[in-house]
């Protein structure tokens, strides 16, 4: 195993941030850590490594202390914070790198190259863009060699560009066959770079499939429309269709096969402003992740009562019974 | 889910397994390392104005007229008398600043970074430390030089015994430096230091003699942290004041900064 956390538990005074988390991940995969602000995710992070001890629980890290694995280089990260000095010049920190974890110039200019870095080696960090700086911290990251990457929030603050380069670089890095940890509120970063993904909410794994399952878990679409005096029992009859509710003058389908439903009501009934939407990845993040899933009423807990459907049916996706009962 | 393993990677450093990997010595302290952060530390501007270019500047102001180059002091004369007061002030500066660079690194959040490596949180101060005396040392140069030519006279063996000894009692300030360091999480620390350096300065004799200002303040003077290095760094000059009094001084107030870093220090890796 390349990491094992057996009920992790992380306090901040009264906050718990990690609340009794396991999770185990194996050599080679890459693996997703989505949550909404202050789930736990960069408090799991520092613990794997190293960079605070948790209260309860193990933490080991290719069968390591986290500290041990950090100081033979098993493992490096690139933070959401952790600053670079703005006097040193990509090339001088990335030296100063290989100095302390005993590697060669041409280690530097190895990981200068493939972090996308050698152009700006040169320049000031201070003069980089975030960007810029980001792949720095990717190639400080990369210099050890490590078993395990881990990577908090990488793409924040950058722009579209910025970010397709920064994950290519990690994609064709991930072929070697490095684990790989990220944390991100990026879903579709999630979707197309991870092949699995783990939810996590109020310090806890909410849920932990791989990315077809999660994918699977959440395909369908919603078809609104405007159609007073709704057939119901038409609408059930439709093949694909999980859900219809009737509100008003408004019907809602929800199902997988939208073409199907969107034809019939455009064809045969009298309905009209019709919209579909879909049900992505987010939609599902919000259901499982919400504060305030399982409050009665609450947005959550109405997103949370048509996935959580989607979820059983989907098949191998992990989640605990308090959970379950929460999103319903 | 990709199922090669590590031994069959070839990464930077050549596909080295797990097994060959070896913690650095030393903790990571390292020649490397001091070349690389030295390089950094004469980069900015605002610490070689600091450290080497002002002592001198301040030589000039106070040290370099022509009454005082004819005016005898101990074995030399008044202006090497200043001088040695001035290199002693240089050297508390870059000393102080040297050790103040944590200040800034925890506050940018360098530090953490460095956590991600082998280096130790022990060799981190000692690397600091260390360039903190190497900054000193090119301050006491540097107004030494600019002394030399501007009229400071002394003995050679007061030119190698007093550099030495506002060098080496400078320590007290390195430690001052990281203390305050660790206690100020601030990216311009040395701005607030600046100012308290200059105090403790004219409070340890450096400007101005102590004497000449009272009974009650030459009293109280005495017991500053500057005072102590100053009256041991004219010593092989003017053999005057109270060695033991000196000696007593920059051990004791180095004995407290050490004891005020370690305890900062310690509260610092114990959040980890
Ligand atoms: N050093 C700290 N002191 C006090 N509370 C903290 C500290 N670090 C984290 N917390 C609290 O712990 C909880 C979890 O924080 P954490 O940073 O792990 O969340 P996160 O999932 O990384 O969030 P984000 O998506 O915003 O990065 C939050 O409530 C946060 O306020
Ligand atoms: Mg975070």
């Amino acid at each position: 195993m390349t990491v094992e956390l057996d009920g992790v538990v992380k306090r901040f005074g009264a906050v718990t941030a990690v609340d009794g988390l396991d999770l185990r991940i194996g050599a080679g995969e890459v693996v997703a850590l989505l949550g909404p602000n202050g789930a736990g995710k960069t408090s799991t992070v520092d613990m794997m490594l190293g960079l605070s001890a948790p209260d309860a629980g193990s933490v080991r890290v290719l069968g390591r202390a986290p500290r041990e694995a950090v100081a033979r280089g098993l493992v490096s990260a690139v933070m959401q914070t952790g600053g670079l000095l703005k006097d040193y010049t990509v090339a001088e920190t990335v030296r100063l790198t290989a100095v302390l974890f005993g590697r060669s110039r041409r280690d530097v200019d190895a990981v200068l190259e493939r972090a996308g870095v050698a152009e700006i080696a040169g320049r000031l960090v201070g003069k980089c863009s975030g960007g810029q700086q980001q792949r720095l911290r990717f190639a400080m990251a990369l210099l050890p060699d490590p078993e395990l990457l881990i990577l908090d929030e990488p793409t924040t603050g950058m722009d579209v560009s910025g970010r397709r380069d920064f994950w290519e670089a990690i994609r064709s890095d991930a072929r070697s066959g490095r684990t790989v940890i990220f944390a991100t509120h990026y879903l579709d970063e999630a979707d197309a770079y991870a092949d699995r993904v783990v939810f996590v909410r109020r310090g806890r794994v909410v849920a932990d499939g791989s990315a077809a399952q999660v994918k699977a878990m959440v395909s369908g679409r919603t078809v609104r429309a405007a159609w007073p005096g709704a057939d119901e029992a038409a609408l059930r009859a439709l093949p694909g269709v999980d859900e219809v509710e009737v509100r008003g003058d408004t019907v809602t389908v929800r199902g997988k096969d939208s073409d199907e439903v969107a034809r019939f009501l455009l064809t045969r009934t009298p309905a009209r402003d019709l919209e579909i939407a879909s049900h992505n990845l987010e939609e599902a993040f919000l259901a499982l992740t919400a504060d305030d899933a399982g409050t009665a009423g609450g947005p959550g807990a109405d997103i949370g009562r048509g996935q959580g459907g989607a979820l059983s049916a989907g098949g191998g996706v992990l989640i605990s019974g308090d959970e379950r009962e929460a999103t319903r | 889910m990709t199922t090669i393993t590590a031994d069959e990677r070839r990464g930077p450093g050549g596909g080295r397994g797990p097994g060959e990997r070896r913690v650095p010595r030393w903790g990571g302290f390292s020649a490397g390392m001091l070349a690389l952060e030295l390089r950094r530390m004469a980069r900015n501007r605002r610490t070689v104005v600091f450290t080497v270019i002002m002592p001198p500047v301040f030589f000039l102001l106070f040290g370099s007229n022509a009454d005082y180059r004819s005016t005898r002091a101990g074995e030399g004369n008044l202006t090497a008398f200043v001088l040695v007061s001035m290199a002693v002030y240089g050297a508390m500066l870059a000393c102080t600043a040297g050790g103040a660079m944590v200040s800034v690194e925890r506050a940018v959040g360098w530090s953490r970074q460095l956590r991600l490596t082998p280096l130790t949180p022990a060799a981190y101060v000692a690397v600091k430390l260390v360039l903190a005396m190497v900054v000193g040392a090119v301050s006491v140069v540097a107004t030494f030089v600019v002394g030399s030519f501007a009229g400071a006279d002394m003995p050679v063996s007061a030119w190698v015994g007093c550099g030495l000894l506002a060098w080496v009692c400078a320590l007290v300030f390195a430690a001052f430096g990281l203390f305050m360091g660790y206690l100020l999480p601030s990216e311009n620390v040395m701005q607030v230091l600046g100012p308290v350096l200059a105090v403790l300065s004219f409070a340890g004799g450096l400007f101005v003699p102590v004497d000449s200002l009272g009974h009650v303040f030459a009293t109280v003077a005495r017991f500053t942290p500057a005072y102590g290095v100053g009256v041991l760094a004219r010593a092989p000059l003017a053999h005057e004041g109270e060695l033991w009094v000196a000696v007593l001084n920059v051990v004791a107030w180095t004995a407290l900064f050490a004891a005020g870093a370690m305890w900062r220090f310690r509260k610092d890796t114990a959040r980890v």
